[in-house]
């Protein structure tokens, strides 16, 4: 799509997103994350990066991983997050909130007509039937996803992290305590044994 | 609805909260969603919780929009918005301040380490997230074996999840659940 044709990756030096060559503008962000959006079955994230650093070239992929990282540790929808922060680095504040309506806009009126539909519907015997079997494989996959994040954990051998993994799984999914006092504990205790343990490893 | 407070209200309160505390994205946040929207709030009953989430994964857009879903059932349209826009707005204004700080500061490396000590609270609030769905949709063996399946495929190959879901609803219509 872009003028430039350049392929494969080119040893890009660290430069910031305002030399890259294209610059979006406010329609072409709104859009562009309508695009991704709308393309994002069971998460946007993939639809974005093959957006934003193949197709566009608006971020380079160490941008582009820089940024999400970023937006994965802060709370909130890590998607939404990333729109955001990617529309205001280009525009602003505008930029920002075009992005982030072009991200959830148009599958937020989708969801509403599919709501309107289930509360009409949701009781007919057929749908009853498909829907069950639709939330079987859609639990079974984001389960999938906690074994895949657990990974690299797991081959780190890292026993505390696995540990506190363990008991925020006990406190949240068996004893069913409330999120906020869970991290509120939890959080503290990962931040000071990591700061620890890496003062530690590099004396 | 049953609540006395105006729906739209609490429902602008709950998410905002909630969105703050949800440290690695909407599926984290599911227990948390399912704590109050139906033992705390009655909005939804666990079987319906298990509906709108399988109809959340089925349409396209980010995760979050199950509260879309959640938002809509208590209050309409209106609530629809309210819900989406308190779960998604704080959040995004922080991720917004934040980034500003960082690009004018220099690159510190303290994220990283930040990152390091969320990550298996995510995953733990990830897998409760995969308990709670699992006792509100799985009530027979049959459902059990299938959410087991769509697991084991989903973990070992990279076929598109989209085909798991159309797979579990073709099983559905043909009364297999």
């Amino acid at each position: 799509m872009p003028p430039d044709s350049r392929t494969g990756a080119v040893p890009a030096p660290d430069i910031a997103a305002a030399h890259l060559p294209n610059r979006p503008g406010l329609a072409e962000l709104f859009l562009a994350f309508a695009k991704m959006s709308l393309a994002g079955f069971g998460g946007v994230l993939v639809w974005a990066r093959r957006a934003i650093v193949e197709q566009h070239r608006w971020m380079t992929a160490e941008e582009f991983n820089e940024t999400y990282a970023l937006c994965h540790f802060l709370p909130g929808p890590n998607v939404v997050n990333l729109s955001v922060v990617f529309g205001s680095r280009f525009r602003g504040i505008a930029g920002g909130i075009a992005a982030f309506a072009g991200l959830l806009l148009p599958p937020m009126a989708l969801m509403t007509i599919l709501g309107a539909l289930y509360v009409r519907y949701g009781e007919i015997d057929v749908l009853r039937r498909i829907l069950a079997g639709v939330s079987c494989a859609a639990v079974g996959l984001a389960i999938a996803v906690v074994f895949r994040m657990m990974m690299p954990l797991i081959r780190k051998r890292d026993v505390i992290g696995l540990g506190l993994m363990v008991a925020v799984f006990i406190a949240i999914g068996l004893l069913r305590l409330p999120l906020a006092a869970v991290l509120l504990a939890a959080t503290p205790l990962s931040l000071a044994i990591n700061f620890i343990m890496r003062r530690r490893a590099s004396p | 609805m049953n609540s006395g407070a105006n729906p739209i209200a609490t429902l602008v309160w709950t998410f905002g909260l909630m969105s703050l505390f949800a440290v690695g994205g909407a599926n984290a946040a599911i227990p948390e969603m399912h704590r109050i929207a139906v033992d705390i709030q009655h909005w939804l009953t666990d079987k319906q919780f298990a509906d709108i989430y399988a109809i959340s994964q089925l349409s396209p857009g980010p995760n979050v929009l199950i509260v879309t879903l959640i938002g809509y059932s208590v209050a309409g349209i209106a609530g629809a918005l309210a819900a989406t826009l308190a779960m998604c707005g704080p959040t995004a204004m922080l991720a917004y301040g934040v980034s500003r700080f960082l690009a004018r500061s220099s690159q510190s490396r303290w994220p990283a380490t930040i990152q390091a000590a969320l990550v298996p609270l995510s995953i733990g609030l990830m897998g409760a997230s995969g308990l709670i769905l699992a006792q509100a949709a799985d009530r027979t063996w049959v459902a059990v074996l299938m959410t087991a399946a769509a697991a084991a495929l989903a973990f070992a190959t990279r076929l598109n999840p989209f085909w798991m879901l159309l797979a579990g609803g073709l099983l559905g219509f043909a009364g297999v659940v």
